[in-house]
Parts: structure tokens; C-alpha cells; sequence
């Protein structure tokens, strides 16, 4: 049985139709990237895969189950999002943000039990944050805030995450700092599917890319299989040579006049 | 935190008790002073605390689930709405008892949310077009309640005192159709807190989170008006109460609104009695409307927050 799949996939915003008749396969344990030029419909994909959206016509079944027949909660346990701009409110320290994860695991009242105390503590010390952590969470950097994102994801525990363009906004200190973290949270065990802008960092970071353009699936497979010059030009319309990287060894692109 | 909702929960124990002993009667007069307190001020006191606590509450979730500290029920159109459809009762249906003037201001309440709500469309969470369209829905209830004022001059002088939100002339039968409605909202919207919590962080989140956000946003906001229309019914609008409690909280006990909505229902209380107390006390024996004063403090206060504010 597959982990993720996606069948006969129909998704629009109002009368736009953003994608149409998708099927799609990702794989347990990998980080797949979905790739593409604006508006190809990446990450509505992902919203959809994340139960935010729903489907006017096709599945996202995770492990067989068709997730928008379950209710939020149930899923919640299953999948967690980092949303491209996440809202950090006023009043609430760190501490408090990353104990939202846990909201899926605990009672109407948000009562945190001594397990779910470890497990906001430990998700804070793996981002470097338990220094900070009773801080104000609006009073964080850009970077902070997105490590501070990450713990409440993995405070969330769940087996699949999802990333939307996490690196926007960031500079490229933190945007390598969080790809990193991204490849740990991979190596934990957790399958992770992610928007990314920068193809290179995609080549380099994800197991797996999906291609995407105009809503359709053009290329699916390991970077190394497929990023191609023909993809890049035939994709984004862009005239480029592929090398490899000097130290990671994964396909570069290098932009041509 | 516990401890500094603890002083306010004292204040506003002070401030009651200020309440049943501050007034125009001197208390001395021993034959009039037990009839005094027991029948107006007691009861006058136990209202504006259920009034400003009930607007208190109805901001704090409308502020929550629109994710805008400029929202309160008065300023999207809502009191104004259930103060439309409280004088169209009072006015035309005088021989009504006092009771139907509840469930009519939660209609009309209602109906001015969903107005509002078809107004802005896919708009609804920019607190810009909110407060933009609240505030033109507000002018036109005005003017309808205007229309229905001229046209029925012998019932103006009710209608005016109770449009500007007064605490006068309520008593114990007020208290009585106040209580129950509150027993049971109260806690219902405490028990809305969580969700709200993670609500803030925005709908993808919250969605991903385990909450079912259309549900939790259509609670909240049906039990804000729900809370608000009550206090319409029984004191008339009382302005800016709704957005200045919610804001002071928050700045007091933090973001997280099991122990927001609490606190913005003792601050709302102390304000309305404060406000009350001032409106009985300041020019005797004139007695102001609460809500004129309220809208004296509240009106440069709401100026303030704009100022302030940086999520055009």
C-alpha cells in the first residue's frame, strides 16, 4: 500500500480551475519538494494534501484513508503544516506557542500533562530555543520565529510534515540553518513534503522533486534522474546549464543569457 | 498572572461596594436607607457588573476570531443592530413585556452580523473592511432608529434614555433576566478559550491543528452577540466597553484567552460600574447615561489603538 496518494486530483478557486485530473505518489520517509513557476498550483497541492482545501473532485489518501472523510482532529495527529506566513500572536510566550502542538493529543481545555511538558521542553531544546522560551513570541526574529514554527511541529509529533516555502523571509544563514533542521526532523523518521523556491536548494536537500506546471505533473523522480537542462528550459522557460555540485554532488543550475 | 487577576477581581469587589454606598440619598435617613439599597443600588450595581462583564466577554471572542484587537460588537455594527431591533419592539409593540426585548435585540444582532459578514464577503478577516463596513452598517441602524424616534414622538423619552445606555430605573427583574443568560453563556465561552488560542495563529494552523474552524469562529462570534444583545436589551448601547476590557487583558494577563476572557469580563464590569457610578454621582441630580461617559474615555482610546495599529 502506498503512503501518500493522490488520485484524479480537481482543485479551483472560484471558476480557475488550478489543477486538474492530478495523480501522484509520494513516498514514506523521503522529502519530496513540489517545484514549479508561480502559480503552477504547488502550494495549493500542498494545502490540499494538508486538509486545508478541499478537493472539488479525487482523494488524498494517507495510508489508505482518504483524508478529507476524517475529521480535523484525527488528522491532526497524523500531519502538521508550516504555513508560508504563519501568524505569531501578541501575548503568548514561546513556550506557549511550541504547547499549541500538542493541541491535537490533549482535552478541551489544553491541559498539559508531565509527557506532553517533555515533549514541549525537548522540542524546544532541538531548535535552541529553551533559553528563550518564556519570551514573547511576537518579540522573535525572523529566524528564531521559524525555528520557534518548527518545535511546534515536532511538539505535534506526527509522521508527516508539511512545508510551505519555508524559507521566505529568511536570509540565507537561517534559510541553510532551516534546511538542515528540515533534513534532521527527515532522519527522525518523519516524511516531509515541501513548496521551495530556490531549485538548487531543492536538488540538494529533497530526496525526491515534483515537477509541476499549469496544475499538470511533468516530471517526478530522484534530482539526480531528472533535473535536467531540457526540464528547466521546458518548465520555466529558462535557458540553463546543469553541473554538479562541488561538495554535495547534486545537479546545479546555472542560469545561461 | 492568577495574582494580578486577583487585584482586579478586588477592585471590582471595591467598586461594588463604593456602588451601593456612593449616591445622591444620604444614607443616613435611616427609614429610606435599607429601601435604597436593597431595591435600587444593590441591584443597580449587580447589573452594571453582569452588563460590562457580558460586553467584555463578547469582545474578547470577537476580537479573537476576527484576529483584530479594532473589533468589538459596537464597532462592527452589531449593537447598533440589536439596538435597531430593540426600538422597533419598544416603539411598535409597547405592549409587549420587557422580556421580548432580549430575544429581539439577539435577532437583530444576529441578522447585522450575517449582514456585515455578506458585506465584506472574502474579506471578512481584513480588519480594515470589518471595522470600514461595521461602522457605515452602525450609521445606517442610526438612522433607522431616527426614522422610527420621529416618527412616534410619544414613546421618545423611554427610547432615548435606554438608546444611550443608561443604568437607570433597572432593578431586581433586570438582574433576574440577566443572571440566567449568563450562567450559561458565560462558561460556554470559556469553554470556546482553547480553540481561540489556536485560532490566532491563523486559519491554515488551526485547521491543522485539530480544529474545525468554521464551527469554532460561527460559536464564538454567535455567542459575542448572543452577549452583547443581552446588554443592549437591558442597559441600552453601551459603547467601547466591548473594545477597551478585551485590549486592557490583554495587555495584563497575556494572549491566552482562558485567562483573557475572564479578566476582560472583570475589567468590563469594573468599567460599567465606574462608568455607572460617575454618571450618578458627577452632577446631581442630573444622572448622566453610563454610556455617554463610556464613549467620553472609550472614543479617544479607540483613536489611540488606530494610531497604534499596524496591520492595515
Amino acid at each position: 500500500m502506498s503512503y501518500l496518494s493522490i488520485e484524479g486530483l480537481r482543485l479551483s478557486y472560484g471558476k480557475q480551475i488550478v489543477i486538474d485530473n492530478l495523480d501522484l505518489e509520494i513516498r514514506a520517509g523521503k522529502i519530496t519538494a513540489l517545484i514549479g513557476p508561480n502559480g503552477c498550483g504547488k502550494s495549493t497541492l500542498l494545502k490540499t494534501i494538508a486538509r486545508v482545501l478541499t478537493p472539488e473532485r479525487g482523494t488524498v489518501r494517507l495510508r489508505g484513508e482518504d483524508i478529507h472523510l476524517q475529521n480535523s482532529r484525527t488528522v491532526s495527529q497524523h500531519l502538521a503544516l508550516l504555513p508560508q506566513s504563519p501568524i505569531t500572536p501578541e501575548g503568548i510566550s514561546i513556550r506557549d506557542l511550541v504547547s499549541y502542538g500538542r493541541a491535537p493529543w490533549c482535552g478541551r481545555w489544553g491541559r498539559l500533562s508531565g509527557e506532553d511538558e517533555q515533549i514541549v521542553s525537548d522540542a524546544l531544546e532541538h531548535v535552541g530555543l529553551t533559553e528563550l522560551a518564556d519570551q514573547p513570541a511576537s518579540a522573535l526574529s525572523g529566524g528564531q520565529r521559524q525555528r520557534a514554527w518548527i518545535a511546534m511541529i515536532l511538539a505535534q509529533q506526527t509522521e508527516l510534515v508539511l512545508l510551505d516555502e519555508p524559507t521566505t523571509w529568511l536570509d540565507i544563514c537561517h534559510q541553510i540553518e532551516l534546511l538542515q533542521m528540515m533534513r534532521q526532523l527527515n532522519q527522525a523518521g518523519k516524511t516531509i513534503v515541501v513548496v521551495l523556491h530556490d531549485l538548487n536548494q531543492a536538488c540538494r536537500y529533497c530526496d525526491e522533486l515534483v515537477v509541476l506546471k499549469h496544475g499538470q505533473l511533468q516530471r517526478q523522480g530522484s534530482p539526480a534522474d531528472i533535473f535536467t537542462s531540457e526540464l528547466v528550459s521546458s518548465v520555466f522557460d529558462v535557458t540553463a546549464e546543469i553541473h554538479r555540485d562541488p561538495i554535495a554532488g547534486s545537479p546545479t543550475l546555472v542560469a545561461l543569457n | 498572572m492568577a495574582l494580578r487577576m486577583g487585584i482586579i477581581a478586588g477592585a471590582l469587589l471595591l467598586l461594588a461596594i463604593a456602588g451601593v454606598m456612593l449616591g445622591t440619598l444620604d444614607l443616613k435617613q435611616a427609614m429610606t436607607s435599607t429601601w435604597v439599597l436593597q431595591e435600587l443600588r444593590l441591584s443597580r450595581v449587580l447589573i452594571a457588573i453582569l452588563a460590562g462583564a457580558a460586553l467584555g466577554i463578547a469582545g474578547a471572542l470577537t476580537q479573537g476570531v476576527i484576529r483584530n484587537p479594532l473589533a468589538s460588537p459596537d464597532l462592527i455594527g452589531v449593537t447598533a443592530g440589536s439596538g435597531l431591533a430593540a426600538t422597533t419592539t419598544l416603539l411598535l409593540f409597547p405592549q409587549l413585556a420587557y422580556g421580548w426585548l432580549i430575544p429581539a435585540a439577539i435577532i437583530g444582532g444576529l441578522l447585522a452580523l450575517l449582514l456585515l459578514l455578506w458585506l465584506t464577503g472574502d474579506h471578512a478577516l481584513s480588519p480594515s473592511r470589518l471595522v470600514l463596513v461595521g461602522i457605515a452598517l452602525s450609521f445606517w441602524f442610526g438612522a433607522l432608529v431616527d426614522w422610527l424616534l420621529s416618527s412616534q414622538p410619544q414613546q421618545i423619552n423611554a427610547a432615548l434614555v435606554w438608546l444611550t445606555g443608561s443604568l437607570w430605573g433597572r432593578g431586581w427583574s433586570h438582574v433576574w433576566l440577566l443572571l440566567p443568560c449568563f450562567l450559561v453563556l458565560i462558561p460556554f465561552a470559556l469553554t470556546l478559550s482553547r480553540k481561540l488560542d489556536l485560532l490566532a495563529l491563523g486559519d491554515d494552523t488551526a485547521h491543522c491543528l485539530g480544529t474545525e474552524v468554521r464551527q469554532v469562529r460561527l460559536l464564538a462570534l454567535s455567542t459575542a452577540v448572543a452577549l452583547a444583545a443581552i446588554s443592549v436589551a437591558v442597559c441600552g448601547a453601551i459603547s467601547f466597553i466591548g473594545l477597551v476590557a478585551p485590549h486592557l487583558a490583554r495587555l495584563l494577563v497575556g494572549g491566552r484567552h482562558l485567562l483573557l476572557v475572564p479578566t476582560a469580563a472583570l475589567l468590563g464590569a469594573a468599567l460599567l460600574l465606574c462608568a455607572d457610578i460617575a454618571a450618578r454621582t458627577l452632577a446631581p441630580p442630573i444622572e448622566l447615561p453610563a454610556g455617554v461617559l463610556t464613549s467620553v474615555i472609550g472614543a479617544p482610546y479607540f483613536m489611540f489603538l488606530m494610531l497604534r495599529y499596524r496591520g492595515w
